[in-house]
């Protein structure tokens, strides 16, 4: 073994490169404030090898992006956690490299004749938030899609080539394949490899300045290759230290290591708190998503847009953090006037300080905006169901994810019934989207409409009229109501029975999957109250056709009512004759009037019938 | 950094005349020939990079997005999705979801919104009370005629109208385009 490592020192002098590596003496000794440089480059080699996995399953294009990272975070064994790790380990580079620029001003190390690394330094700033930026987008969900939006939006404001620039990089004029590829391109390819170019830089100008005597605090130290740092058994070399004085290896080394160790915890504690990096709906641009917001190391520049009135956005965008990012470029030069080092550290702790209190207004006023706080929740339901459809025919259709958010009664019903129903009907006492109605409602609350609940409620003479029914309709005068509240409130004991069981028959007809096995239980039931529905004790079919008994049709059928043929053939003409005819007061005439395409009613029918996918069921298939 | 690293032995010694130039034609003919290696990759690769300037997108067409009995004529605003046939790089994509309108109709007019703001392309909310259009993001505000209605408000123009068309009696025609973000004027993304 000895003789095989003294081949290949001879070889190669790996020895010399490791003694030089690993063998820098510290004045002072080692400290831990010394930490922050290699806890840094621990991190960033961390995105490196967590980025290069996540790679190898990730694929840049509009229809296979979420779904590839969907694939990474829900089916791949330990997919959760590396995207985790990827994902706070990117908020932890950022808070390390800001900790660490801290300290380089507090102890003036920017100064001669280290300025070039204070410089390198400040790209190497905003290469990190490059990469945060371009990675934000890559899982192409509804957040990434339209938080980056904002950000292309600013760079077309820059003057003069803002169009061109905002359109290279996006890569046409709409977002798509382009827009993914050119900024996987940019995540994973141009920033790292300037990352690695400038790190070899930044850790080559230390070594050369090296930790002089002379320099009262350093706080930096090297910051070598993990592989120097893994490899290093054959120890450091021999030079005694000068008294007082510490080596990297090992006293340095040990600190260093326990640091990054510290941020891996945190990191993973993160991961596994919080089940990983959040994957929003799919990207859709015919869909709002008013919780776009940045990551929160960009909510400041976030807040501070929201104080540029027209005409002033280039000088909030682009000018004023233009400038402030050439004061800090400047610093080494202010730095050489008597008072410019405390110049510097009130320059450093104003700019902290104003992005502090800009983040915190931020969240602040989101958090008191209801519009907001209802816009996450319905995204964080949105993005849970994308998901949980994503799982159901064991991979998803080429077509893509978005493809089956559409489709899905369950997304869609809410929305189609708040944009077209609400203006006249409630569910649930809302909307359909859980916001209560801007008017009062005209026509019938639609929650489980056609289920036993919802007729034991129309043929209660307290709340027939209510407007709960037929309260807020012409029909509040009709026969139907007056039947409800004369008739039906003298039913005796036994006829009050009829009627129950005439309830459960309706309510069969409409062959609902919730209620599937109540229909199924009480079968005898029904068929009685099937015979009882033409009787002449209850009298249904004085108005209402019921398998081709009816006296004078004046209500809408009771063959299969509420079921899905009933319900489409419904919203699309109530005014048909077998529905309202002419005595139809308001539903407009959905389907002839094309107001709704038939996609649309086959949601909304599949909706209310609560006919949707449930990844519990057994015809859910394979997972 | 004042030190330079120690001369050739043959530049030292020369004289005046050959060596010296000779060093400098060895020296201009390296950078020549490196450049020269580098000119077709690199020409091609920016050609690359700046293709999507060469693209400018084509006159969008009017595409149908609803009918006319879908929006009553009580001046609220109402969101449709508009569909329409797109290339997308090199995928051509038939009836996808391209964007959002709005579309609000009164006794005498019928207006088309882009739903997208004029500040920072973020997706404009109707407000809950139906009043006004607001955008979640930077809180831009426009009444519902689409003209800011906050001094205070970011946005540097009112909301971009679309030319909307009837054909057929009630169907519905919109030329739908975005328009660049953060300007004054309305400039469409081509």
């Amino acid at each position: 073994m000895k003789s095989l490592l003294g081949w290949l020192d001879h070889r190669t002098g790996y020895r010399d490169l490791l003694r030089k590596a690993l063998v820098e003496s510290i004045p002072g000794g080692a400290k831990w404030r010394y930490v922050w440089g290699s806890a840094l480059t621990f991190a960033i080699a961390v995105q490196f090898v967590t980025g290069i996995i996540l790679w190898a399953a990730y694929s840049p294009n509009a229809q296979g992006a979420w779904e590839s990272v969907y694939y990474i975070e829900n089916v791949m064994a330990g997919g959760w956690m590396l995207r985790g790790i990827h994902h706070y380990m990117a908020h932890a580079t950022m808070i390390l490299l800001v900790l660490h620029l801290m300290q380089v001003v507090v102890a003036g190390a920017y100064k001669a004749p280290r300025e070039v690394n204070f410089w390198f330094g400040i790209v190497l700033l905003h290469i990190v938030l490059g990469l945060s930026l371009t990675g934000y987008l890559l899982p192409w969900d509804q957040k990434g899609y339209w938080a980056t939006k904002v950000a292309t939006s600013i760079a077309s404001i820059t003057p003069v080539v803002g169009p061109a620039l905002q359109k290279v990089l996006v890569g046409g004029a709409d977002y798509g394949h382009l827009t993914l590829t050119r900024f996987f391109a940019l995540h994973a390819g141009v920033l790292p490899g300037a990352l690695i170019a400038l790190i070899a830089g930044h850790v080559y100008l230390f070594r050369r300045h090296g930790v002089t005597a002379g320099q009262p605090r350093e706080t930096e130290h090297a910051t070598q290759s993990e592989g120097a740092e893994e490899d290093g058994q054959d120890g450091p070399a021999s030079h005694p230290p000068r008294p007082r004085d510490g080596w990297f290896w090992p006293d340095q080394a040990l600190r260093d290591a326990v640091a990054c160790l510290a941020v891996m915890a945190a990191v993973l504690y993160l991961v596994i708190r919080t089940g990983g990096a959040p994957l929003g709906a799919p990207a859709d641009a015919a869909e709002p998503y008013a919780a776009a917001r940045p990551e929160w190391y960009f909510m400041f520049l976030f807040q501070w847009l929201k104080y540029f009135p027209a005409g002033t956005e280039v000088i909030g965008a682009i000018v004023i953090p233009g400038l402030v990012v050439t004061l800090i470029t400047l610093m080494p030069f202010a730095g050489r006037w008597r008072l410019g080092h405390r110049f510097n550290l009130g320059l450093t702790g104003g700019v902290l300080s104003g992005v502090a209190l800009l983040t915190w207004l931020a969240y602040a006023q989101d958090r008191a905006d209801p519009d907001f706080v209802f816009a996450q929740t319905h995204a964080e339901a949105e993005a849970e169901r994308a998901v949980e459809l994503a799982g159901a025919g064991g991979g998803i259709p080429a077509s893509g994810a978005l493809a089956l958010l559409r489709s899905d009664p369950f997304t869609q019903g809410p929305r189609l019934f708040a944009e077209r129903c609400a203006s006249c009907h409630t569910y649930d006492g809302h909307d359909g989207m859980g916001r209560p109605l801007p008017e009062p409602q005209t026509a019938a609350e639609l929650k489980r409409f056609a289920s036993r609940e919802w007729l034991e409620g129309l043929l209660d003479p307290e709340r027939v009229a209510t407007s709960e029914y037929f309260g807020g309709t012409e029909f509040a005068r009709g026969r139907m109501v007056r039947m409800v509240q004369s008739r039906v409130a003298g039913f005796t004991h036994e006829e009050q029975a009829d009627l129950a069981q005439v309830i459960k028959a309706v309510s069969a007809q409409a062959a609902l999957p919730y209620q599937a096995e109540a229909d199924e239980a009480d079968r005898a039931e029904i068929l009685e109250g099937t015979a009882l529905i033409s009787s002449a004790s209850v009298g249904c079919t004085e108005c209402h056709e019921f398998q081709d008994v009816v006296e004078r049709p004046l209500g809408p059928t009771l063959t299969g009512f509420g079921s899905e043929e009933w319900l489409t053939a419904f919203i699309r003409d109530a005014s048909h004759p077998r529905f309202y005819g002419d005595r139809n007061d308001r539903m407009p005439a959905f389907g002839p009037e094309e107001i709704l395409s038939d996609e649309e009613i086959r949601l909304l029918v599949a909706w209310l019938r609560e006919d949707w996918y449930r990844s519990g069921e057994e015809e859910g298939g394979p997972r | 950094m004042s030190s330079h690293p120690p001369r050739p032995p043959e530049e030292q010694s020369a004289g005046p005349g050959g060596h010296a130039r000779r060093g400098f034609l060895a020296g201009a003919g390296a950078i020549a020939a490196a450049g020269l290696a580098l000119l077709a990759p690199v020409w091609s690769g920016l050609r690359v990079v700046f293709d999507p300037l060469r693209r400018a997108s084509s006159d969008p067409a009017l595409v149908p997005v609803a009918r006319l009995a879908a929006i009553p004529a009580d001046g609220v605003p109402r969101k449709f999705r508009v569909t329409a046939d797109r290339i997308d790089a090199w995928n051509t994509q038939r009836n996808m979801p391209v964007g959002a309108v709005y579309l609000r109709r009164t006794e005498d007019s019928l207006q088309a919104f882009n739903v997208i703001c004029p500040h920072a392309g973020c997706f404009v909310n109707l407000a809950a009370d139906r009043s006004r259009f607001v955008c979640p993001c930077h809180k831009s505000s426009f009444d519902l005629e689409g003209t800011v209605d906050d001094p205070a408000s970011p946005s540097p123009r009112d909301m971009d109208t679309l030319d909307v068309e009837i054909r057929d009696g009630d169907q519905i025609w919109v030329r739908f385009q975005n328009f660049l973000p953060g300007r004054a004027d309305k400039t469409p993304v081509a």
